[in-house]
């Protein structure tokens, strides 16, 4: 079969870190960057006695975490042990939740292709991470291994999508969205690079009509956007090519190897372990009474979908666009901002996708770091729509803003860059280009219109860009005839 | 009589009128251990020096508040800063915590004096203390008997007179059956009533934390020092606490006290269930009124009971994996075999055995079958339990199935030392309070008889303990001297 007669079917598995002050079950800064060690407790690290006391403010986050994506809250839920043996792990059990989610059947609404698409939120859990082991060199070469708990305790929320996803931009999308949803809702950084979000997803192919799912593979070490797309073409592919050679796929672990681009085998399903999850006995079940999730409900933000919504319908934005510009709640503010002192959102999208993004990704900067304002930028739009300036200059103009954060009208000021549009002006200066090439103005009265462009050019030239060139066109055109 | 045979609050009497000194109090037990402790083996760590200090420090300042100047143990699992808490394992031997157990920080606030860290079953499984990985334990009215346990130590020093109280903890027995076993008064508090924060736990849910003294009156003043909500664990509760002292009363007039039939059938000592039959004759002289009941699910509570202990214990005892905590196999070329080989080395045979029990009961496709159908047994017997204190105010029985057995006569049998919880366990699983106090004497060894209150009724409970002390004199025998 070829490639268009399967149909690709992915689920993600999403960590979120919650970003509350402290750790889920003891009084430890929950900041990440420490010196190894030193934000650690005899509870978080396990010492024999102690005893964990559940931090409210995680179970709030969750709360707000599953409204934002549309789930039940649980009015009773309680956590689980899940025992395994390894050494970034003190208690021998991770605390998590197993039969008994704080959040169940919720969704997401991303757009494919222009079009909404929904994908079902199975569930959302908490849970504690585990330490950090760290290796000298390669973990099957390593004489010994370190071994950092700062990170056990921090408060984690896995979220499970339904199997609904059909491509590998649609897993991206989806990411993107429920990062953004994260970010919005103010529970988490969604730092994939410092861990703060992580992924791992489920995929497997059928034959297109297929009912039944195919063999899944779960594909792990996915650090990036990119690397979630890539690796699950890769292993797309890999899947249809093993089933076009009467392979038999095997459900197993993989690791993406982002040297490589491949994902190699990792474990499979019958080396999988038996977590033996039982309730926690040392953290009474929890109710969640409705109030709660109520008020938590009254303080939720304006969350990315209605965001997007707002600025399709409104602004007849497309799809595409509103996704980047609700990509977090800093750019869309700074947006919103921009378009309340330029009302041309179009225009104002364009900047803040065009030039803007490609500033702040060559200096690896995020919106909040831009050292000029959202009115700065309105400032400049302004100019360009009123003529004051070319869209040339302004781009000069933005990148002199972007370095100097300095307001546009005081950089054409000082660099003396304002687009000469006064008639006088232009034509007491075309009446001296004409008087200095009388071949030139002979050939365009010959029939050569071509000759027009050289006069603009002398023209832009001795103003160095600056005069207006729809005018100065007009104004040659007119000089020429009237003589 | 010598200081360290009076009781707390004898001593806290005669403290307040300057009669002694806690010096004096420390010396005196200081004396008794030498005489009798290389035979009775009660301590794992004796503080002399640090007990003597504090007691000079004491006695400087004159003023003796509530347990100040009274010499105690604790069970060596309760977390002391700067001081070796060895669970009786090897795993622990050199372990030294820098915190307290919130039961022990609300000691020695009391000006309580710690002389001591007593020996006990390895991590609380057993019921001998035969089982600490250093030595057994001697009952101290016989020394080829055992003391019970797992606070056997604990239980045995109290006994002896080595101390005034001690702090034990009690997942299934483990404070009631070493009291009964050694003519002392054991109280295992409703769960939630006091603190396990620090307290080396090996079933979390059924653990509970509690006292044994010489009589009822010391035991409601040691608890009042102890109990009440703990922020530091979640599953403490925050019901206030009543004043124990002030629940002592001898007229119990129509008290309603109820036997439940199942706790008097076979496997039960003839001799031993004869004197508790006596004791609930005395109770009916004295006003109660006397009813036998049922609760008809007990036949199901051992091995309901040693199912969720054992599943608890397996999570419990993950984290001595040779990583941080205990003894590490160096000789292991990988992570793995450092685990097994370490756990295997660092762990005593019943310990393994009730981890591999309970991860059995855990595992996929058993699950169901074992530890969920105990978590529905422990429901019913609950049940069972709430049925009964609709009518009854307390229930009595016997606290263990026999008197203190002779050393070595259940090692090897498991089975047979998991019956020592069969009366007791209930109470644990239903989290109920219970106590067990002296009633009677069988082959010159005491008798214990089981109380069991309603959840956080230790009032009653303990009021209907201290009519039988004050109608009785068992309390008042020591070992080596009965009072008939
Ligand atoms: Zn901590």
């Amino acid at each position: 079969m070829k490639a268009y007669d399967y149909e690709i079917v992915i689920g993600l598995e999403v960590h979120v870190e919650l970003k509350t002050k402290t750790k889920i079950f003891c009084g430890c800064s929950n900041r990440f960057g420490a010196e190894p060690n030193t934000n650690v407790c005899p509870i978080c690290s396990g010492f024999p006695g102690a005893l964990p006391v559940l931090n409210q403010q995680v179970v709030e986050y969750a709360i707000r975490a599953g409204l934002a994506l549309n789930c039940e809250i649980a009015s009773y839920t309680k956590f689980d042990s899940k025992n395994y043996f390894y050494p970034d792990l003190p208690n021998a059990y991770q605390v998590s939740q197993y039969d008994r989610p704080i959040c169940s059947n919720g969704y997401m609404d991303i757009y494919v292709d222009g079009k909404p698409k929904r994908i079902g939120i199975n569930r959302a859990h908490i849970e504690e991470d585990a330490g950090k082991l760290v290796h000298q060199g390669s973990i099957t070469e390593t004489a010994y291994s370190l071994v950092d708990l700062n990170r056990c305790g921090v408060p984690l929320l896995e979220i499970v999508s339904m199997p609904d996803m059909r491509q590998a931009a649609e897993a991206r999308q989806y990411l993107e969205k429920l990062r953004s949803t994260m970010l919005f809702a103010g529970v988490s950084d969604c730092k994939m690079e410092e861990g703060s979000l992580r992924c791992d997803a489920n995929v497997s192919v059928r034959p297109w009509g297929e009912q039944a799912l195919g063999t899944r593979v779960e594909i792990k070490n996915l650090n990036s956007f990119r690397s979630l797309e890539k690796a699950i073409e890769y292993e797309a592919r890999r899947q249809m090519e093993a089933l076009d050679d009467g392979e038999v796929l095997v459900q197993e672990t993989r690791t993406w190897d982002e040297e490589k681009q491949v994902t190699r085998s990792m474990r499979s399903k019958e080396e999988a372990q038996d977590y033996r999850y039982f309730p926690n006995p040392d953290l009474p079940p929890l109710v969640i009474p409705r109030e709660w999730v109520e008020s938590v409900a009254r303080s939720m933000p304006e969350l990315p979908q209605q965001a997007q919504l707002r600025l399709m319908e409104k602004y007849g934005l497309s799809a595409y666009d509103v996704s980047i510009l609700t990509s977090s709640p800093e750019y869309l503010a700074f947006f919103d901002r921009c378009v309340a002192a330029f009302a041309q959102p179009k225009a104002v999208a364009n900047w803040m996708m065009g030039e803007l993004n490609k500033f702040l990704n060559q200096s690896n900067l995020q919106i909040t770091e831009c050292r000029f304002s959202p009115e700065h930028l309105a400032e400049l739009l302004k100019m360009i729509d009123e003529g004051a300036v070319s869209g040339k200059m302004a781009k000069d103009i933005f990148a002199e803003m972007f370095a100097s954060g300095k307001p546009a009208a005081q950089i054409v000021k000082e660099k003396g860059l304002a687009q000469i549009s006064d008639q006088d002006t232009l034509i007491a200066m075309i009446e001296e280009v004409l008087k200095a090439n009388p071949k030139v103005v002979e050939d365009y009265r010959g029939g050569k219109q071509k000759a027009a462009g050289f006069l603009v050019g002398q023209i832009m030239k001795a103003t160095k860009g600056q005069a207006n060139p729809t005018l100065v066109n007009q104004l040659i055109d007119k000089c020429l005839s009237a003589e | 009589m010598k200081l360290n045979d009076l009781s707390v609050h004898e001593l806290k009497n005669l403290l307040q009128s300057k009669q002694t000194s806690s010096e004096e109090i420390i010396k005196s037990c200081l004396e008794r251990i030498a005489e009798v402790e290389a035979e009775v083996k009660a301590f794992i760590t004796l503080l002399e020096d640090d007990a003597l200090k504090a007691a000079r420090n004491l006695d400087k300042k004159g003023e003796y508040q509530g347990l100040a100047g009274i010499p105690y143990g604790l069970k060596d699992n309760f977390c002391t800063s700067g001081i070796k808490t060895t669970c009786a394992s090897r795993m622990l031997e050199n372990y030294v915590p820098f915190y307290d157990a919130t039961a022990a920080r609300r000691l020695s606030e009391a000006d309580a004096i710690l002389m001591g860290k007593m020996n006990m079953d390895e991590f609380a499984m057993g019921n001998s203390t035969e089982l600490s990985a250093f030595f057994p334990t001697r009952n101290p009215w016989d020394h080829n008997r055992v003391p019970g346990g797992s606070s056997g130590g604990s239980a045995a020093a109290v006994a002896a007179g080595e101390i005034l109280f001690s702090l034990g903890t009690d997942s299934g027995s483990s404070i009631r059956q070493p009291a009964s076993f050694c003519g002392v008064v054991g109280l295992k508090p409703s769960y939630g009533r006091v603190s396990r924060w620090g307290v080396i736990g090996s079933a979390s849910s059924l653990d509970q934390v509690g006292v044994i003294t010489r009589d009822v009156t010391d035991c409601a003043l040691v608890l009042q020092a102890i109990a009440g909500k703990d922020p530091s664990d979640s599953t403490s509760v925050a019901l206030e606490v009543p004043d124990y002292s002030a629940s002592l009363k001898a007229d119990i007039k129509g008290l309603k006290i109820a036997y439940p039939r199942e706790y008097f059938q076979a496997g039960i000592d003839q001799h031993v269930k004869a004197c508790v039959m006596e004791a609930l004759k005395t109770y009916e002289s004295l006003g109660a009124i006397i009813d036998e009941v049922s609760l008809p699910h007990s036949e199901y509570a051992l091995p309901a009971f040693l199912l969720i202990a054992c599943a608890e214990a397996s999570a419990n005892m993950g984290k001595y994996d040779g990583v941080r905590f205990g003894l590490r196999d160096f000789s292991a070329d990988n992570v793995v075999d450092m685990y097994s080989q370490s756990r295997g080395l660092g762990f005593g045979t019943d310990v393994k055995r009730r981890i591999l029990l309970g991860t059995h009961a855990l595992s996929a496709g058993y699950y169901e079958d074992y530890y969920l159908k105990a978590l529905k047994v422990r429901r019913l017997l609950k049940n069972d339990f709430d049925k009964v204190f609709e009518n009854y105010d307390v229930i009595v029985a016997p606290t263990a199935p026999t008197v203190a057995f002779e050393l070595g006569a259940q090692s090897g049998d498991p089975l047979t030392m998991y019956m020592n919880d069969i009366l007791t366990g209930s109470t644990n699983m239903a989290g109920l309070p219970g106590m067990s106090i002296p009633c009677g004497f069988v082959q010159e060894m005491p008798v214990g008889m089981h109380l069991i209150g309603k959840p956080f009724d230790e009032p009653t409970m303990l009021k209907a303990a201290y009519a039988f002390e004050q109608a009785t004199s068992f309390h008042l025998s020591r070992p080596g001297r009965r009072v008939r």
